[in-house]
């Protein structure tokens, strides 16, 4: 095989959610607003904090809300050397297992101290309230350290106790849904068959692969044939004019795609290979787009040829008679004589 | 030899565009708490169990299964989680079935769910791919151009699919779980719809909905102790195969070929359309109802959507196989929860348990789920008979 270049790509992913919380989490987050601590009290009579829609022992539905103090104790932690952009301090700080006043269950949320000597286990710690509560856990921007340690079974009493006057969900005031955007960033490397398509299609060229069993050709390579399941190294020039195999007029909009709709995508077989791909059509009437109907890429100015396929710009009709159904995907390299 | 199993209990929740007033656990919570006490059992009763839900970007929660073993009460219990994208809800049914038939537990919860509210489920199914062109447009968009081939070589007129989604809504009108309710939908209002992927319309395409369906499964022995009657299980398979390589069947797949094979022998069938009373099938776009007539064998090839216009598979017009009296996924469709609804709705109906949608005297039914590009399958055959 020849050698392909390594190509990573820096790639993003992401959605913007929107979650329910659900009558427990909800009111645990409205609560959060008005700068209060709600756990919940299991069968067993333990306070979990934040609370648990249902018991983990007896899968009970559970819902009587118990507020917990502002203060607590550390009951294990990991100290974070060099924070990310994503974590919620930018100083070295731990993410802390903290046992607050009345609860029973530790929960976990970040500590600020000055350095890692000054945790410990039992080490007492205080909340510190963002400046302008939502709703969402980050409106405990996180916990300070109050310079006291106490013994790692004491758990000091909570504060007041059963939980007055919250918010209940159908209040206007309580909080049912939060936003949770989520975008994960990494790197993509093509493995050898693509990075080796993409370097050759940056010169304008299209290679495919053929299967050594089978003798299908595809494109783009994948390295193996998913039918036979063996490796494929054997490198085949396609030329760029292809078959309509079936096709689709979309009528909505591509996040992220500048391309206006009604489009068509097609579902194209190049000469001289067996599967199809898809791409888009252009220069065409969408209600003349048959199966069976003869095209030719479109490709930008060299100038722009970049490790992609899109260096075409699309496929547009040529003048040559249609192939029959029974052919497409079957043509050889030579193309179609009609 | 596989061990008799049933269903003893089926639950589902009111399928929505929206439940804002649960949480993913409540949602699962809801339908969970249903089968049990349809089965008459608490959560003790349950030796182990199994979920399923699509791909975890719908919601962006990676592993619910792991939040969801409190609301499942699956302290102390094996619990599995299933994915086989759409086909997840059947296929998370047969693996439940297998943990009975197999004679490892004697009763399992099952439940799927899809919270499609969450975020958007289409584009969470057309993610931009690195050094691509970004043009895949959905399920929609890639399954269109299937549907254009079939209508290519079988010479079916244009308003099949409009009669299937006519027909389903129709059936969806009769059951209050579903999500659409369109008494009144007409052919028309079909054809004027929006064509969202040619030839695909608006109302030629399945609804996005949160819900959660589940089922409790049993050994033969214990049958008898949950109060309504059961749905036996007479035959389960499953089939898959590459999503693309050259020369792949994708209108009329062979996995899904020789899935129905498989199910129907293990049931004794070998004339489906005769022989079952009524069949649930994964038709998440209406023209997939002639094309799935023929591959599971109801049909014969080419012939699926005469069958269809025929008003065969219509439970209005008295057909005789009526296919999705519940609506099917073209009414409902909390994606991780529809083949489990197919499965599901099949066993109501030979429990005789399926109200205003029942096909009168049903005694065998099969329920069926697909994914992926078409390329996995879930079927089993229910009876109200013991084998």
């Amino acid at each position: 095989m020849t050698q392909a270049e390594n190509l990573s790509q820096a790639f993003e992913l992401g959605f913007t959610y929107t979650r329910s919380t659900g009558p427990v989490v909800g009111r645990f987050l409205s609560a959060l607003r008005e700068r209060r601590i709600f756990g919940i009290r299991a069968s067993d009579g333990r306070v979990i904090v934040p609370p648990a829609e249902y018991d983990p022992d007896t899968a009970a539905a559970l819902d009587e809300f118990v507020e917990v103090g502002q203060c607590g104790s550390i009951v294990s932690w990991c100290w974070v050397k060099q924070p990310r952009a994503a974590h919620p301090l930018q100083q070295p700080f731990a993410w802390a297992m903290i046992r607050l006043d009345g609860a029973d269950v530790p929960m976990v949320h970040c500590v600020a101290a000055a350095a890692e000597e000054q945790l410990a286990t039992g080490a007492r710690v205080r909340v510190v309230w963002a400046e302008e509560p939502r709703g969402y856990i980050t409106d405990i921007r996180c916990f300070e350290l109050l310079g006291e340690t106490v013994g790692e079974t004491a758990s000091p009493a909570g504060g007041s106790g059963a939980a007055g006057d919250l918010p209940t969900p159908g209040d206007v005031a309580a909080v049912t849904r939060i936003d949770a955007p989520i975008y994960l960033h990494y790197n993509f490397t093509a493995g050898a068959a693509p990075a080796r398509f993409l370097t050759r299609i940056r010169e304008g060229v299209l290679t495919g692969q053929r299967c050594p069993r089978c003798a299908n050709v595809y494109i783009p390579p994948r390295g193996s044939c998913p039918a036979c399941g063996v490796a494929t190294d054997e490198e085949v020039v396609l030329p760029d004019k292809a078959t309509v195999q079936s096709f689709t007029v979309v009528a909505i909009p591509i996040p992220n795609n500048p391309i206006k709709p009604p489009f068509v995508i097609a579902n194209l077989v190049l000469d001289g290979a067996n599967i199809s791909f898809i791409h888009l059509m252009s220069e065409c009437q969408n209600s003349e787009v048959h199966i069976g109907q003869r095209v030719q890429a479109v490709w930008k100015p060299e100038a722009q040829w970049t490790y992609a396929m899109d260096n075409i710009r699309y496929f547009r009709p040529i003048d040559e008679p249609d192939v029959p159904v029974e052919r497409i995907g079957k043509l050889p390299i030579t193309g179609w004589e009609g | 030899m596989a061990k008799l199993a049933a269903v003893v209990g089926i639950g589902q929740t009111h399928y929505k565009t929206r439940r804002v007033d649960v949480s993913i656990a409540g949602l699962v919570r809801e339908a969970a708490v249903n089968a049990l006490e349809d089965a008459g059992l608490g959560w003790d009763d349950i030796e182990a169990v199994i979920i399923g839900k699509a791909p975890d970007m719908f919601e962006g929660v990676v592993m619910p299964e792991s939040y969801l073993t409190d609301a499942l009460g699956c302290n102390g219990k094996p619990m599995l989680r299933v994915h086989t994208a759409g086909s997840v809800g059947g296929s998370t049914a047969l693996v439940a079935a297998s943990h009975v038939q197999s004679g490892m537990f004697k009763r399992v919860l099952t439940v799927t769910f899809e919270k499609q509210s969450e975020s958007n489920a289409m584009w969470a199914l057309s993610t931009p791919q690195p050094f691509s062109v970004h043009l895949n447009a959905g399920a929609g968009g890639y399954f269109a151009p299937i549907i254009r081939e079939y209508m290519r070589r079988s010479g079916a007129p244009y308003d099949v699919g409009i009669r299937v989604a006519v027909k389903d809504r129709l059936n969806g009108a009769r059951n209050p779980l579903a999500h659409l309710q369109l008494p009144n939908i007409t052919a028309q209002e079909v054809e004027d719809s929006m064509m969202l992927w040619d030839p695909i319309r608006f109302l030629e395409a399945c609804p996005s909905s949160d819900g959660a369906c589940a089922m409790v499964i049993a050994a033969e022995e214990l049958v008898s102790q949950s109060p309504r009657p059961p749905a036996w299980i007479r035959g389960v398979a499953m089939r898959s195969e590459p999503t693309m390589y050259a020369g792949r069947e994708e209108v009329n797949p062979q996995a899904g070929r020789d899935c129905a094979a498989d199910v129907y022998r293990q049931a004794g069938i070998t004339d489906p359309r005769k022989q079952l009373d009524c069949a649930e099938v994964y038709v998440p776009f209406s023209w997939y109802e002639p094309m799935w007539l023929e591959n599971l064998g109801f049909a014969a090839e080419g012939e699926g959507w005469r069958m269809t216009m025929s008003g065969a598979t219509s439970l209005d017009e008295g057909g005789d196989i009526p296919w999705n009296c519940s609506g099917g996924v073209l009414s409902s469709n909390p994606i991780g929860a529809s083949g489990m609804i197919r499965f599901a709705e099949a066993a109501r109906q030979v429990r005789g348990d399926a109200g205003a949608h029942q096909v009168e005297g049903a005694k065998l039914a099969l329920g069926h789920a697909y994914g992926g590009g078409a390329q996995f399958f879930a079927m089993w055959v229910v009876g109200a008979e013991k084998p």
